[in-house]
């Protein structure tokens, strides 16, 4: 094997492993940092800061009944939070975290991080489908009509970004901020991402699949032990994957000062948003399905057209000029 | 849209706020004197046992949770022979502190007899009885009562006129 072979390998495991780790110390984090915002401690007494809490959760899941009811489909219902994993983990092939430090830079990546985000949806779908329980079925729907009609203005949000640096790149989009982040003459476009991005990450306040004051847990309302878990974990990575490629399209990348390493920079950044995804289950209530979809399909969807048109306006003036 | 942002501003300071939360083992509560925790037997100031043995306590304790068997010593003066409580039924209502006569039963602000063993929960005379009056320093049943018991005749204790000769005709 040659270097560049060895570099690769080194990558992919860096990214792989990385990400499985910190997946399951979001949880600590997010009990911590919604205890901060709500006058508590969170978990502080096993280990230091309470980190062996993941650890203790995690055993915890590993060791509990992994049970599939009698009226599932069984193979489906198996599958169906591996989905969720495995998609999210392929979107992050396209994710640049420093200069070099990219499992592939594809020159269509925006598109392949779409169409893989938009398959997680069948990870909620076939769950909800596979429990044969009304609740998990009535979950699934909601997931899946939200999860598809926010994709449509995620993409169309992040055209603008493609305009302005034109290129589907990730490389070649974050190297494009060198002058100035794209969140200043995309803010509306920065704005709808987000918003697009926690309701396809399905977290709270658009948590309307689960939804657990109305349907119990929602799809996952059948599912226990480490399937439960994976499910967790999708989220989890589905939260750490918003953020990231927020902060490649949006707010520089690896881009910063050069006191700290590039990868430090996205890091930092990166670690900014997954605390403001908490912040948001900390103090958002759910909106009402049908307010939900209204908000999408009257609001948003408009919005985005028309800084997606305004965008295009811009950039060919320029070039005409 | 305003009120989203403002609540999300709103709950980000809390972060600055003061903590709730006790740190428990580390950072106590400050208990109050009439907190009913673990019930004590008390002794007077002379260091006699207060309990009279009058069954009281048992009889008004609702989860029957006090045993006891009331002797005599030589002189005459009443104490338990043995002295039970069953800690894994007692509710902590505090009507046996209420009921006896003798302020000898006590609740006092302590709570934490957590143990591993269940039958460890049962208290036996030498775990309740404590070397001290309790809430009632100074307080003596003995010493007030008209009972005649060794050492101390009828008439004699406090404010107790002494006996009438019933069987003389002189005022």
């Amino acid at each position: 094997m040659d270097d560049a072979t060895i570099d690769q390998l080194l990558i992919i495991g860096g990214v792989l492993g990385g990400l499985l780790l910190v997946a399951p110390g979001l949880i600590w984090l997010e009990r911590r940092m919604l205890a901060l915002w709500q006058d508590r401690y969170g978990p502080n007494r096993a280990g230091p800061f309470g980190l062996l809490v993941v650890l203790a959760d995690t055993l915890k899941l590993f060791f509990k009944e992994d049970w599939t009811p009698p009226f599932a489909d069984r193979f489906v219902f198996t599958i169906a939070p591996g989905i969720v994993v495995i998609t999210v983990l392929m979107s992050f092939i396209v994710v640049p975290f420093a200069p070099g430090v990219i499992v592939s830079d594809l020159n269509i990546g925006l598109l392949f991080f779409l169409a893989n985000s938009s398959l997680g949806a069948y990870s909620i779908i076939l769950g909800g489908w596979a429990s044969n329980n009304k609740y998990s079925l009535l979950g699934s729907m909601r997931g899946a009509a939200q999860m598809i009609s926010y994709e449509v203005f995620m993409g169309l949000a992040m055209m603008g970004v493609v305009l302005l640096a034109g290129s589907f790149s990730m490389h070649t989009i974050v190297e494009a901020q060198k002058d100035m982040w794209f969140v200043i003459p995309q803010f509306l476009g920065f704005v709808i991402f987000f918003i697009a991005g926690i309701a396809e990450t399905h977290r709270l306040p658009f948590d309307i699949p689960e939804a657990e004051s109305e349907l119990i847990a929602g799809f996952h309302s059948e599912y226990s032990g480490m399937k439960f878990g994976i499910f967790f974990v999708g989220e989890y990575l589905g939260i750490i994957l918003i953020s990231s490629v927020t902060v490649a399209l949006y707010f520089g990348g690896w881009l910063g000062p050069d006191f700290m390493p590039p990868l430090v920079w996205f890091i930092l950044k990166t670690f900014a948003f997954i605390c403001f995804f908490i912040l948001l289950r900390a103090s958002l209530p759910r909106p009402r399905y049908d307010q939900l979809m209204e908000y999408g399909w009257k609001i948003l969807l408009p919005l985005t057209l028309l800084n997606l048109m305004v965008t295009a306006g811009i950039v060919l003036l320029n070039k005409g000029i | 849209m305003i009120s989203i942002v403002r609540s999300l501003w709103l709950v980000f300071l809390h972060m600055f706020h003061k903590r709730e939360t006790v740190q428990y083992p580390e950072q106590k509560n400050k208990l109050t004197t009439r907190w009913r925790g673990r019930i004590v037997l008390t002794r007077d100031p002379d260091m006699g046992e207060r309990c009279v043995g009058c069954y009281l306590c048992a009889a008004a304790c609702p989860v029957d949770c006090i045993s006891l068997q009331a002797t005599e010593d030589e002189t005459g003066r009443r104490y338990p022979e043995f002295f039970r409580i069953n800690f894994s039924r007692c509710i902590f209502c505090g009507y046996c502190e209420e009921a006896c006569p003798t302020y000898a039963i006590q609740l006092i602000p302590d709570f934490e007899m957590g143990e591993y063993n269940r039958q460890n929960l049962v208290y036996e005379k030498k775990e309740l009885l404590i070397d001290g009056p309790g809430k009632y320093p100074g307080y003596n049943y003995y010493k007030v009562a008209g009972l005649a018991i060794g050492g101390k005749g009828k008439g004699q204790a406090q404010n107790e006129a002494p006996p009438v000769d019933i069987k003389s005709l002189i005022p």
